[in-house]
Parts: C-alpha cells; sequence; structure tokens
C-alpha cells in the first residue's frame, strides 16, 4: 500500500513546466508572417486600385449584387442551424426550386405580366413591379412549403436520433431535389436561359435622375439623423427612445438609403481623377436584389425581434427543452424557422437567376455553400452576421476573380473561411461558446 | 501450428489469404474480366478512404467531408512519381521520397523547440511546421535533386526493371499517402481546433480548393504534366492485385492496433466528450490530429492504388459532391465498426458500379440519384445506426478483458 | 501567509506547499466572476470552499486547472507557476478534478474509463502499439492489472466491463473520482461530489473521501453545497460570494460568520440566537 503511494509521488511531473519561456515573442511573429500576408493581398488589390480606380468600384458594385444574393440564403441557414444545429446542406436546392418556381411561371404562364391581362391600359412600369414582386411572392411560398415539407418529413422524425442522422438526410434530401430535377420529363440536366421578369436597364451617368440619388440621400441623412436623435435621448435615459431605436422603419432607412446612395451616386455621377474619367454603370437588376434584399431582412429582423413567434424562434434556439416547458410548440417553431427561411432562399433564387440569366438543377450547391460560409464568417446564429458575412463573401469572390485569380476564386472564397475562423473562431458577430465545466 | 492459429488473429490470417488466394486464381485464369478487376480494386480503394473517414468521424468524432481531397492529393502526388519516372525523370522519387523523411525530421524538431514555450497560439503552431514543411521540400528540390537525382537514376537503372518498377512505385505509393498526410497535418492544426460542424465546413472547403487547384495544375501550379481540367493521362497501370491486397490489409490493421492500444483509447475518449479527456490528462489535440492524419494517409494511400488502376485522373472525379460517397457509406456501415465499412464499402462499388451498371437499362444513370437518397432516407429513418451497428469481427474487437478477481482480492484485502 | 486563515494546527504548516493560488482575477466581459483570490495548501490538508450559487466556486477550479486563462493573478504547483500551461499538463503535473455534472466517457466501459486516465503513463510508443511487440503486450497487461487493481480498490471491479454510462449514479461518481485519481494526482479538486446524492450516498461519499485520502496520500479541495459534507469533514474552509472570499476558517468559526450566514441566508434574517 506504502509502495503505491510512492509511486503516485514520482509519478507526478513537475518537468514538464520547468523551463519552459512564454510563447509571447513566437506568436508575435507568427501574427507578423500573418499580418505581412495580408499585406501583400492588400498591396495587390491597392496596385489594381490604384491603376483603374473606376474598375476597382464597378467590380466593388458587382460583388454588393452577389452578397445581397448570398445573405438570402446566409439568413436561411443561420436561423435553422441556431434552432436545430443542423447544417441543412437542401437549403441550396430550395434556392434552385425557387429560381426554378419563377422560370416556370414566367415562361410557361406569363405570371410577371398578370395585371396586364386585367387591365389592358395599365402602363407597363406598373405592370412590371407587380408582375415581378408576385413572382418573387410565388416562389418564396412555393419555397417556404417546401421547406417545411423538407422539415416535416424529413428532419422532423429524426429529432431524437443523433445528430449525424440529420446532417446525412439533408444530404440526402439535397441530392434528391438536385437529382429528381434532372430527370428528363422534370427539368433536363441542361443549362436553361432564363426569361427574366423584366427587361435589363443599366443606369449610367445621365439616366438615373438627379431625384433618384437626391432621394436615396434624403431617406438615408433622415433615417441618419433620427437615428442620432434616439441615440442622444436614450443616452438620457428615455426607454421609449431606446426601444425606438431599433425599430425596423429605421433600419430600413437606414440600409436602403445608405446603399441605394451610394450605388446610385457612383453610377449616376461621372467625374474625372488622374486622366481617368468615372463612368460607372449599375443594372436595375442589381437595385432590386439590393432592395428586395434588404427588404426582407428588415421583415424577417421584424419578425424575430419584434413578434411572438420570434421570441419564441429565440427561447427554443436557446433551450429546446426550456422552451418547450414554457409551453412554447418547439415543432411548429422550427416549422415556421424552415418557412422562413426557406421563404428567403426561394427570392434569393429568382434574384440570382434574374441576374445571371440561366437555370440549372445544381445551381443551388455553389451558392449555398458559399452562402453557408458567409454564415460562419458573420457567426452563424447572428442575423446581422449573416448579411455582413454574405456582403464580405460578395466582396471576396468579386475582387479575387478580378484582381488576384480568376481561376481561382472559389478557392479564395473557401479559404476566406478558414482564414476567418482563425482570426475570429466564433464568427466576427458570433457568441462565444458557453461550455460549462 | 495449426493450433497457434486457432484465434481470431489465425482466422483473420487464414481468411485472407483464402480470399488473397482465389481473387488472384480467378484473375490469372481470366474468368474476372478487366470490368470485374477494376470494380474490386476500385472497391478496396473506396474502402480505405472509408475507413480513414470512420477513423476520423466515426471513432474521434469530427465530422469531416475532406477525404476526397487527400485521395486526390493521394492519387495525384502518387501519379506524378510515376509519371515523371517513365518520362526518365527521378525527380519526383526523389523529393517526394527525401521531401518526405526531411518534413518528419523537421517536425521532431519544431515539436521540440515549441514544448520549450508556453501559452503558443495555434497560429504559430500552424506556421512553425508550415514553414518546417516548405524549408524541407525547398531543400530537398534545390539541394537535394542535383546531388541524389543522377544517383537514383543509376541506382535504380541498374536493378532489372520489374524490380525498379516496384520500388519506384512502393515509394510513389508512399509519397502519395505521405502528401496527404502532411497536407492533413498542416491543415489540421488549425482546423481541428473549431469543433466539429465547423470542422466539417471546413474540410468540404478543403475539397473544394483541392479540386480548383487540379483544375489548375498546368497554369497554376508547376505541374504541366498533370494537364488541369483536361486530366492526366499516361499514368502506368502498375496497380495488381497482390498490392492492392497489401496496402489494404495493411490499412486495416494499422487501423485496428491503433485503435486496440492506448492511443486508440484516448480517440474514443475525445469523442465521447473533448472536455474531460483533456481534464484526465490527454493532450486532446494530438489526440484529434493522430486520427486526422492516420485517415487521411489511409486516403492518400488508397488513391495511389486507384490512380495506377485507372491510368487516367480528372479533378471531376475528385468533386466535393463525391466527398459525400465516404460518408454515406460510413453511415451505412455504422458509425464505428470496421466491419461494417469494409463490407458496405466492396458491396456499395459492386452494386452501384458493377451490378446496376452492367444489368439495368441505361435511363438507369439519372435515376441512380434520386433512389439513392431515398433509400439513404428510409435507412436513416429505420436503422440509423447503420446495418451493422456497432458489430465487429473477432479480430477487430475491442475484447472485453476477464476479471482479475485473483490479484483484485489480495489488494483489496490489504487495503481493508 | 497569504490565503490562510489563522490559528490552524501548526505541524500541518510545517508541511510543504503544494498549491498557492494569489490574487487570482477573473473578468469575463464586464462581469466580475473571481476577484483576487489567494488560497494556500499545505500537502495532505482536506479544504473546502463554499459559497452561495454563482459565486465563482467552479471558475475558480476551472482557472486552476487551465480551462480558463485568468485575466490577472498566479497559480503556482509545486513551487512551479501553472499559468499558461494546457490542461492536460496541469493534469499530468498532479491536480486531479471531477465535475460537477458527471462526465464520465459514457459510451466506453468501466475498465477503459480508467485506462484512458492511465494513458500519460502507458510506457509505449505509437510504433509499439503498430508493432504490437513486446514491450507493448507488457505494458499494456500491466496497465490493465494495475486498473483492474484500482477498479477493486473502488469496488467497481465486478462492472468493468460495464457501459460506463449505464452505472446508477452513486457508482459513476465513484468512477469519476477513480478516473481523476488514476492520473496520479497529487491534489484532488472535487467540484460538488454530493450533488444529487441520497443522505446514505453522502455518508459513503465521506467515508470515501477519508479512505482515497489517506490511501494515496492526497490533498483535497472540494467544493461542496452540502454543509453536512463540508462541516464534517473538512479541516478548513473559504467562503467565496460575489467571486470574493468573505471569510476563512474552521468549520465552526465559519458557521457563525455574520457574513457568511448573511451570503447564504440574506440579510433579513440574520438572527441565529
Amino acid at each position: 500500500m506504502g509502495k503505491s503511494a510512492r509511486e503516485l509521488a514520482r509519478a507526478a511531473r513537475v518537468d514538464i513546466a520547468l523551463d519552459r519561456r512564454d510563447g509571447v515573442v513566437l506568436n508575435r511573429l507568427a501574427q507578423g508572417l500573418f499580418a505581412l500576408l495580408g499585406l501583400g493581398v492588400m498591396y495587390v488589390l491597392a496596385q489594381a486600385f490604384a491603376e483603374s480606380p473606376a474598375i476597382f468600384v464597378q467590380q466593388m458594385l458587382n460583388g454588393l449584387q452577389l452578397g445581397f444574393i448570398y445573405a438570402l440564403i446566409a439568413l436561411g441557414y443561420t436561423m435553422i442551424y441556431g434552432i436545430v444545429k443542423l447544417i441543412n446542406f437542401a437549403h441550396g436546392d430550395v434556392f434552385m426550386v425557387g429560381a426554378f418556381t419563377s422560370f416556370y411561371v414566367i415562361s410557361g404562364l406569363d405570371l410577371h405580366r398578370w395585371p396586364a391581362w386585367l387591365w389592358a391600359g395599365l402602363p407597363e412600369g406598373v405592370v412590371i413591379l407587380i408582375g415581378t414582386i408576385t413572382v418573387i411572392l410565388l416562389s418564396m411560398v412555393v419555397s417556404a412549403f417546401l421547406a417545411m415539407a423538407m422539415e416535416r418529413f424529413a428532419y422532423r422524425p429524426l429529432r431524437n436520433k443523433p445528430r449525424i442522422a440529420a446532417l446525412i438526410t439533408a444530404i440526402g434530401v439535397s441530392f434528391f431535389l438536385e437529382y429528381f430535377g434532372a430527370l428528363p420529363f422534370v427539368y433536363s440536366n441542361n443549362y436553361i436561359t432564363y426569361t427574366r421578369p423584366f427587361e435589363v436597364t443599366v443606369y449610367t451617368a445621365g439616366s438615373i435622375s438627379p431625384w433618384a440619388i437626391g432621394g436615396a440621400w434624403g431617406l438615408f441623412l433622415l433615417s441618419l439623423a433620427g437615428y442620432l436623435l434616439l441615440k442622444w435621448r436614450s443616452r438620457q435615459g428615455d426607454l421609449r427612445a431606446q426601444s425606438w431605436i431599433r425599430h425596423p422603419l429605421l433600419q430600413l432607412g437606414l440600409l436602403l438609403g445608405g446603399f441605394f446612395s451610394v450605388v446610385l451616386t457612383l453610377a449616376g455621377v461621372q467625374i474625372e481623377t488622374g486622366g481617368e474619367i468615372w463612368d460607372l454603370s449599375a443594372s436595375n437588376v442589381t437595385l432590386v436584389i439590393m432592395g428586395s434584399s434588404i427588404i426582407l431582412q428588415v421583415i424577417l429582423q421584424y419578425v424575430v425581434n419584434r413578434t411572438k413567434l420570434g421570441k419564441a424562434m429565440r427561447a427554443a434556439a436557446y433551450d429546446k427543452d426550456a422552451a418547450r416547458l414554457m409551453g412554447i410548440n418547439v415543432d411548429r417553431v422550427i416549422a415556421a424557422t424552415f418557412a422562413l427561411g426557406g421563404g428567403l432562399a426561394g427570392a434569393g433564387g429568382v434574384l440570382y437567376a434574374t441576374a445571371f440569366k440561366q437555370v440549372h438543377h445544381l445551381m443551388g450547391i455553389i451558392p449555398g455553400l458559399k452562402a453557408f460560409v458567409a454564415a460562419v464568417v458573420g457567426g452563424i446564429g447572428s442575423i446581422p452576421g449573416a448579411l455582413v458575412g454574405s456582403l464580405i463573401m460578395g466582396q471576396t469572390e468579386v475582387l479575387a476573380a478580378g484582381f488576384i485569380s480568376t481561376p481561382m476564386r472559389d478557392a479564395i472564397a473557401f479559404s476566406l473561411l478558414i482564414v476567418v475562423l482563425l482570426v475570429w473562431p466564433q464568427g466576427i458577430f458570433g457568441e462565444p461558446p458557453g461550455e460549462k465545466v | 501450428m495449426l493450433k497457434r492459429l486457432k484465434n481470431p488473429t489465425g482466422y483473420f490470417i487464414l481468411g485472407g489469404l483464402a480470399i488473397f488466394l482465389v481473387v488472384q486464381i480467378l484473375l490469372s485464369a481470366g474468368i474476372l474480366n478487366n470490368f470485374w478487376r477494376g470494380i474490386i480494386f476500385w472497391g478496396a480503394a473506396i474502402t480505405m478512404v472509408t475507413l480513414g473517414l470512420n477513423l476520423i468521424f466515426g471513432f474521434n468524432g469530427q465530422f469531416s467531408l475532406g477525404q476526397y481531397g487527400f485521395y486526390a492529393i493521394g492519387a495525384y502526388g502518387a501519379a506524378d512519381v510515376t509519371y515523371r519516372w517513365v518520362h526518365e525523370d527521378p525527380s519526383g522519387v526523389v523529393v517526394v521520397f527525401f521531401g518526405l523523411w526531411l518534413s518528419l525530421l523537421l517536425y521532431a524538431l519544431v515539436s521540440v523547440l515549441l514544448r520549450r514555450f508556453y501559452g503558443i497560439t495555434v497560429m504559430t503552431k500552424f506556421t512553425a511546421y508550415l514553414l518546417a514543411t516548405i524549408l524541407a521540400f525547398w531543400v530537398a528540390v534545390k539541394v537535394l535533386l542535383p546531388v541524389l537525382g543522377p544517383v537514383t537514376m543509376t541506382l535504380l537503372g541498374a536493378l532489372p526493371e520489374a524490380v525498379s518498377q516496384q520500388i519506384v512505385f512502393f515509394i510513389a505509393l508512399l509519397g502519395g499517402a505521405g502528401l496527404a498526410g502532411i497536407v492533413s497535418f498542416i491543415f489540421g492544426i488549425p482546423v481541428l481546433e473549431l469543433g466539429s460542424d465547423y470542422f466539417g465546413i471546413a474540410t468540404l472547403s478543403f475539397t473544394i480548393i483541392i479540386k480548383v487547384l487540379l483544375d489548375n495544375t498546368d497554369t497554376l501550379l508547376p505541374f504541366p504534366e498533370m494537364k488541369g481540367a483536361r486530366g492526366m493521362i499516361g499514368i502506368p497501370q502498375w496497380t495488381t492485385w497482390p498490392w492492392v491486397f497489401g496496402t489494404f490489409m495493411l490499412v486495416v490493421v494499422v487501423m485496428r492496433n491503433l485503435l486496440h492500444s492506448s492511443s486508440g483509447r484516448t480517440i474514443l475518449a475525445v469523442r465521447e466528450d473533448e472536455r474531460a479527456a483533456e481534464l484526465v490528462g490527454i493532450d486532446v489535440n494530438w489526440a484529434k490530429i493522430l486520427p486526422f492524419v492516420m485517415g487521411s494517409i489511409f486516403a492518400g494511400l488508397a488513391g495511389g492504388i486507384r490512380a495506377h488502376d485507372m491510368a487516367f485522373l480528372h479533378p471531376q472525379s475528385f468533386n466535393f459532391i463525391q466527398s459525400f460517397n465516404p460518408l454515406i457509406i460510413v453511415v451505412f456501415g455504422g458509425l464505428g465498426s470496421m466491419t461494417g465499412t469494409i463490407l458496405t464499402g466492396f458491396i456499395w462499388i459492386f452494386l452501384l458500379e458493377g451490378l446496376l451498371r452492367l444489368y439495368l437499362p441505361s435511363g438507369f444513370e439519372t435515376w441512380r440519384f434520386v433512389v439513392y437518397p431515398l433509400i439513404l432516407l428510409l435507412m436513416m429513418l429505420l436503422r440509423s445506426e447503420g446495418l451493422f451497428g456497432e458489430y465487429e469481427l473477432p479480430f477487430l474487437r475491442r475484447s472485453a478483458l476477464p476479471l482479475r478477481r485473483k490479484v483484485a482480492s489480495e489488494e483489496s484485502e490489504e487495503v481493508a | 501567509m497569504a490565503g490562510r486563515p489563522k490559528g490552524l494546527a501548526p505541524e500541518i504548516e510545517t508541511r510543504p506547499v503544494l498549491l498557492e493560488v494569489s490574487k487570482l482575477t477573473q473578468f469575463f466581459g464586464n462581469l466580475r466572476a473571481v476577484y483576487d483570490f489567494s488560497l494556500t495548501l499545505h500537502a495532505g490538508e482536506l479544504v473546502g470552499l463554499i459559497g452561495p450559487n454563482g459565486a465563482g466556486k467552479t471558475t475558480i477550479f476551472n482557472l486552476i486547472t487551465g480551462v480558463y486563462y485568468p485575466t490577472e493573478g498566479s497559480i503556482r504547483f509545486r513551487d512551479v507557476e501553472i499559468v499558461g500551461l494546457p490542461s492536460y499538463e496541469i493534469i499530468q503535473m498532479g491536480i486531479a478534478r471531477t465535475f460537477q455534472n458527471i462526465r464520465l466517457f459514457s459510451d466506453l466501459t468501466v475498465l477503459d474509463n480508467v485506462l484512458i486516465a492511465y494513458h500519460p503513463h502507458a510506457g509505449y510508443s505509437l510504433l509499439d502499439s503498430f508493432r504490437r511487440n513486446k514491450r507493448f503486450q507488457a505494458k499494456e497487461a500491466e496497465m490493465t492489472a494495475r486498473a483492474q487493481d484500482f477498479l477493486a480498490i473502488f469496488g467497481l471491479d465486478e462492472r468493468q466491463n460495464d457501459i460506463a454510462g449505464s452505472l446508477p449514479y452513486g457508482l459513476q461518481r465513484r468512477l469519476e473520482i477513480a478516473r481523476a485519481l488514476a492520473t496520479r494526482p497529487q491534489l484532488l479538486i472535487l467540484d460538488e461530489p454530493a450533488a444529487g446524492m441520497n443522505p446514505q450516498e453522502v455518508e459513503q461519499l465521506m467515508e470515501l473521501i477519508h479512505f482515497i485520502r489517506e490511501r494515496f496520500h492526497l490533498t483535497i479541495l472540494l467544493v461542496e453545497h452540502r454543509m453536512q459534507l463540508v462541516m464534517n469533514i473538512c479541516e478548513w474552509m473559504t467562503v467565496v460570494d460575489f467571486g470574493e472570499i468573505i471569510a476563512r476558517g474552521q468549520p465552526a468559526e465559519v458557521q457563525h460568520n455574520a457574513q457568511v450566514v448573511e451570503a447564504y441566508l440574506g440579510r433579513q434574517t440574520v438572527d441565529l440566537k
């Protein structure tokens, strides 16, 4: 007995910690190396910018369009992951189905012109506007139902099984949607040219009325002023102001005004710097994508932050069992989350097809994955994170393709994930994991 | 002699020998034609990849989608060595062989060095090992190659061709597997810290990145012989049944021995509860890196085998969509069951690439991916633990130990 | 000496200092979890750390075992600074702990749970395990024998091949303590070992703690809510509230410390007599 005790004492090892030096110098060195690499990338980009600022900014405008589409998909990913901790691989395919729905109703039914059936004399602009909104809404509804069906029949039965079962199922559902579409009587496996619900108009200097630019700036400045005022008031301790400051309308004004004023100004103003004429353009597709993406996100924010459903969603995301004990119908909340996410992805699908003018049964995979990466970069579970992450993703992709290496664009976009996770393991807006020990 | 074989190990050896001989005879007699030969070799390769995944995911709990990336690295790496060799260029053999040992040496040095510091961040570790790798291969290319290249050429050239070919093939397989191991080690240092789901996405990204790189081997990377997206041709068809059988058995035995050792238990512990494992004194980083690197080496080895059987490599066959294949096999076979993985891997290839392809009408191709997700869904609903659950062959099973009443009672008497 | 009450038996103070925590402070964002915490343990002591829920006791344990990196302060174990070392090295140096909510490797067998804790002392290399050579066989047999003896001490030898998660609660606690001891510690940290136990089980637990202390020459630091347990077995104790030390001393003193009573029962009811 005494022997084992002595053994114990001998076995404990102090030598582990002796003669150790603080690794901070090495850490600094490594950080320095990474910073140098980052500076190298910055240098390449800065050089491209110096060479032709106009082209650079134009690329960034294009990146914005991509980023906003990713944002719509990323929101679904982030919400679903937040609530059921499932990487819903089939989410990209919901996006694809949204695009195809709009494709069929547009080229098959001409639905994007339905107001003209009822009232022949309606001005073209109004017809297109209402028609497009209808198409988007319809695709959203179809995608939402698809997502709900997916949840009901594929994921819900597995809720009490190990998580991997649901993950494998998600992959299965994804394959099914992709290759069901490839069947000859569905939509074949070729690229199909997509008919846009509206004609493309490219706005450049002169074709944007100063009123539009002024309006956008007005909206932005007005909401900014409102925001600052409320901020000041809430600093003073005004509780009303504290709740108003998060009002969705204010957010809408800020986001919509901010992005539109910048984009419209850049596109609508012609200036000359250093012998180069800035003649940037923005198509109406970009504007529609930006506008609808922002509006949908603000609506989502409203739902999540201000409604009973949103409260239930947040509660369920935090702790499903506790939420159930509080009388929340968790199944219904999860279904609603899938529906919301699916609807947004559907809208994203329509916008993506409109921008790139073709649909394909595998079109959802890569944008879906990139959107997921964007959601992770932004911090999974966070709605503003999804937007910010997606915008970063869009910019990275476009700048990488434009100025670093075109064939490597996907590789660079995906390495962004690894780099960001190295620096911010929880993503930019993510919360640190509260692991209890 | 026979008596000594009457235990699980003996049965395993006998069974293995029997399978080896039967297949060898069938192949020599021409009963199995080239198509079926390819199917068997393919099945073995996929099974090795999947065993690697099972080690990473089933036994260690790290959800990985990167196996096809390492499979690709192994395939292209090994193929490049032999391709260069048959084109009278020893650079592949020399660089891969010496670069590998050199980097292992440098890793040992770096790890000793890093142990003298505390508070080292992941980024530092990653940078240190990355620099060591770069240095090792730089030395191999710039210093060793000019000196050892001609020497190797003469030495190997002096041997009869049949022998030198086998040696080169061995080095190529070793090189492919080693490269996969090195890449997984470097990649694993930062990424394994992330936790399971993030790790899954990061490995998926890795597979996509590898595919993009392979698409651009001739433009962005200095490997014109890989011919980028057009596919690499002219790889010697050196894979034979003994090689396939040998590597396969090696993978099975190594994996089994690893899992049945103390390190194997730490691997399982990390799957069960990472934090608790760390707080009973286990180096969790090591217990995660080790299976990840081993699994990737298996995938790399399989890549080399497959490349020298097909004699043609195309980046499209390493698409990330393919990387769901091993995942599905491993789940079908049962996570944490080697037997299940082996059986399911072979059955999978036999059915999907063999029988169904031969005996079903050509329109089946398009239906295939509609039917198998449905089977997958049914499987998940009805039997989510996999076809074989936790079943293992006796040889592969971690046996329950008999009680040690005698000594135990002595001890407790003393205590009481 | 900092971190100790006065008036303790002098013969203890002559023994070597095992653990010395000084000025430990931990912030989580703006939340002050631990503030200016000091503690000195001599070899062979059995000391309690008590305090109301959320007082920062478990955080202190996590700091000692390297789960968190402290905002400030130093922790010296056997005269070596251990702040900044990874958890597993701290454990290998001779600190072991259990968890508030039992964390066994629940799908593995009882024996495996103990063998895993033996891993740092396995005594064979990875290469040996691939080759399964003599050394591997011998060391593996030795390890297994030792683990089995160990389980016998805890009365778990009959269940060595059972899945750990299937054991009854009391035995799971026992196994967790056994697993912690298998790491060959000098200091054992028990985080609410009596949580969820009935009085009879608590009684057994107290016996067990006394027994292992003698058997393995341990120094024990324990967090507990059950006053019965703490009062009965601890030699002295430290009381924390809101991350700060509010009292220390022998059980009887602490019991009547006004501040302690207030922390536990609230200000209004300070009228025990």
